[in-house]
């Protein structure tokens, strides 16, 4: 580590380094994780280009003020369980976070170094970390303080809460609709791209803290808020039932079969495995073109998840001619053109 | 995991199972639904209730075998269990006060029995149509026939082979036309509520229609279950199951029903050789 009067000197001259991905053409046609993550040497190297910013902006990008520049500082030290330990004071799911967090309207968003080069990959050095979660110390859990609380909805907001709460001290029961664990991170987001063993570590982990889980309870229906304060003797409700209902286009013909809401499309494939029918019962369908109305992180993962299912032509239709889709980097939008209003782009596999 | 407690077969491939579930027999409502997952490699897929006991503690749902789930699902004995079941969910058969057409059409008879239950309970005169293919196609007619008085039970089978050869309109009609009914509730295959729907659009009567579209979700997140309403896209799994008959595009209900009849066949049919009896 170089240091100049004991001071720490960043690397200035390093671009950032790369991500660990599989060769597009190889994993186009399955489904593995696209992104291998950083090894021990790419998160050192990495660690390096960070300035530990007197007035550090990442640390105000970060909807939660993880102590971004303290546990990169750790990384440099190759104390990696500390630098877990400081993620850890502010968020739980560092493993999550690290793949799917859009850093770069965030944490990298702000990171000095972007202004003239590139920033800090800040979201893979806290994935290298959340990936080793043996390295963490046990949380420090507040006493009981005899107060029940229920979350209802397992998805990253209820699980968030969930985990803060029961360091704190709090009998927590999450109440999930679906069969398992995890909300869109486990119906909407790819396997390709978090895999599900990383949510159910997270999960178990919240079980290990003392948090519940009751699965298959649609609440309001299974009871409603009444009986989980009156008759359950829940002390107070917390409500994390996502972002819910699709929205339609409107257009002619949407309702044919064969078009798909992505949650439906993502669902069948993620959820409830379609890409192994018949050995999984649910069945989806296998097009060999395909387009996809959006250009968000949702689009990208429909779009992704076609040509994995076999799609010789698997397409973006975007709306605006915006210079940039909204999807997150991790989604890897490249653009083909950005002159007709309603254009269309190609996304790297 | 969901016990069996009962299993009850009303016809070759018509049963029904009681399951242990008691915060849901708390909380169901005639029209409303639950989803069972079989096993790990299982389909979601929506039952009616057919009954539920709050203090026993159980539900009940009737299914046909159509396909894998239901194939499988129909060699599950009592003691057995069901991986998931999720419930209750969607909305409650909700119908004015007067006297109320319930008719239910082949397995649809499973779900107009709890709705005619529920109407008699809270004060409705109602009459009964119940229409299936055959006469063993005809399911809980015990059960009608505790409810309502005879003459306002009326059987059809499409054979003749019980009741009145023919299908359900010709009852309809014939309560239509004596004012017999102030409203008209519907349940089972398409053309059937279809048909019921011009029927009782002649009269000026309104009516409603239980649908079945396929589901993945059921809680109103997918969007699978979308049929069209008066030219508007529906949830049947939230903003249903039952809807106002003469404003559903039954053609788009009747595409997207069919949508994986391939993949339900290959599915079935992967099932069968693997569990027939010369490979055991």
């Amino acid at each position: 580590m170089p240091q100049v009067n004991g001071r720490f000197v960043p690397d200035m001259k390093s671009p950032r380094t790369p991500d660990n991905e599989e060769p597009a053409e190889e994993r186009a046609h399955d489904f593995r994780p696209v992104d291998k993550g950083f090894t021990k040497e790419m998160a050192l190297a990495e660690a390096e280009r960070c300035m530990d910013c007197k007035k550090p902006l990442c640390v105000e990008g970060c909807p939660v003020n993880i102590k971004i520049p303290k546990f990169i500082e750790k990384i440099r030290e190759q104390d990696f369980g500390a630098a877990l330990d400081i993620i850890h004071e502010d968020s739980m799911l560092p493993a999550i976070c690290g793949r799917v967090c859009p850093q770069e309207n965030q944490c990298e968003g702000r990171c000095i170094r972007g202004k003239k080069s590139e920033p800090v990959a800040i979201g893979q050095l806290e994935r290298f970390l959340g990936d080793q979660p043996e390295l963490a110390s046990k949380p420090q859990m507040k006493p009981a303080n005899g107060k029940k609380v229920a979350v209802i909805g397992s998805g990253p907001s209820g699980i968030t809460c969930a985990g803060e709460l029961a360091r704190n001290g709090f009998d927590v029961t999450v109440f999930e609709a679906f069969f398992t664990g995890g909300g869109v991170l486990v119906y909407g987001i790819p396997e390709f791209r978090l895999p599900k063993a990383v949510v159910k570590r997270e999960i178990d982990g919240l079980k290990e803290l003392g948090v519940k889980f009751e699965f298959n309870s649609v609440m309001g229906n299974l009871a409603n808020a009444d009986e989980l304060l009156n008759e359950k003797g829940f002390d107070a409700i917390y409500v994390a039932t996502g972002a819910g209902l699709p929205k339609f286009l409107n257009i002619p013909g949407e309702n044919l079969p064969n078009v798909y809401f992505a949650n439906e499309y993502l669902t069948r494939v993620n959820l409830m495995k379609a890409n192994k029918f018949p050995e999984y019962d649910t069945p989806t369908k296998h097009a060999k073109q395909v387009v996809v109305f959006g250009g968000g992180n949702v689009a990208m993962d429909a779009v992704r998840t076609a040509k994995r299912l076999g799609a010789e032509r698997a397409i973006i239709a975007y709306r605006f001619t915006t210079p940039r889709p909204r999807a997150s980097r991790s989604c890897r939008l490249s653009r083909r053109s950005s002159s007709s209003p309603a254009r269309t782009a190609t996304c790297a596999p | 995991m969901y016990k069996i407690l009962e299993k009850t077969q009303f016809s070759e491939k018509v049963f029904k199972f009681r399951i242990e579930a008691p915060e849901m027999a708390k909380h169901a409502h005639a029209g409303q639904f639950l989803m069972v997952r079989a096993n790990e490699t299982g389909e979601r897929v929506p039952f009616t209730f057919a009954d539920w006991n709050p203090e026993e503690g159980w539900v009940e749902f009737i299914f046909m075998v159509v396909g894998k789930t239901t194939k499988m699902l129909s060699t599950y004995e009592p003691g057995d269990a069901i991986l998931d079941v999720t419930g209750p969910l969607g909305q409650p058969t909700v119908m004015a006060p007067g006297t109320t057409c319930v008719i239910g059409g082949g397995v649809g008879l499973a779900i107009a029995y709890p709705v005619a239950r529920t109407l008699v309970k809270t004060g409705h005169e109602v009459h009964a149509i119940m229409g299936a293919r055959t006469k063993d196609l005809l399911l809980l007619e015990d059960q009608f026939r505790e409810l309502l008085p005879d003459d306002h039970i009326h059987i059809t089978t499409d054979d003749g082979s019980y009741g009145e050869k023919g299908v359900v309109t010709a009852p309809l009609e014939r309560l239509l036309q004596a004012k017999a009914v102030d409203e008209v509730f519907c349940v089972g295959p398409v053309p059937m509520m279809k048909f019921s729907t011009l029927t009782a659009e002649k009269y000026g009567t309104p009516i409603t229609a239980s649908l079945n579209p396929i589901m993945v979700d059921g809680t109103g997140m997918c969007g699978c279950c979308r049929v069209e309403i008066d030219g508007k896209t529906k949830f049947a799994c939230v903003d249903g199951p039952d809807f106002d008959a003469t404003k559903v595009d039954w053609n788009d209900l009747r595409a997207r029903q069919a949508a994986y009849r391939t993949e339900e066949g290959q599915a079935l049919k992967a099932y069968e050789e693997a569990n027939c009896a010369c490979h055991r």
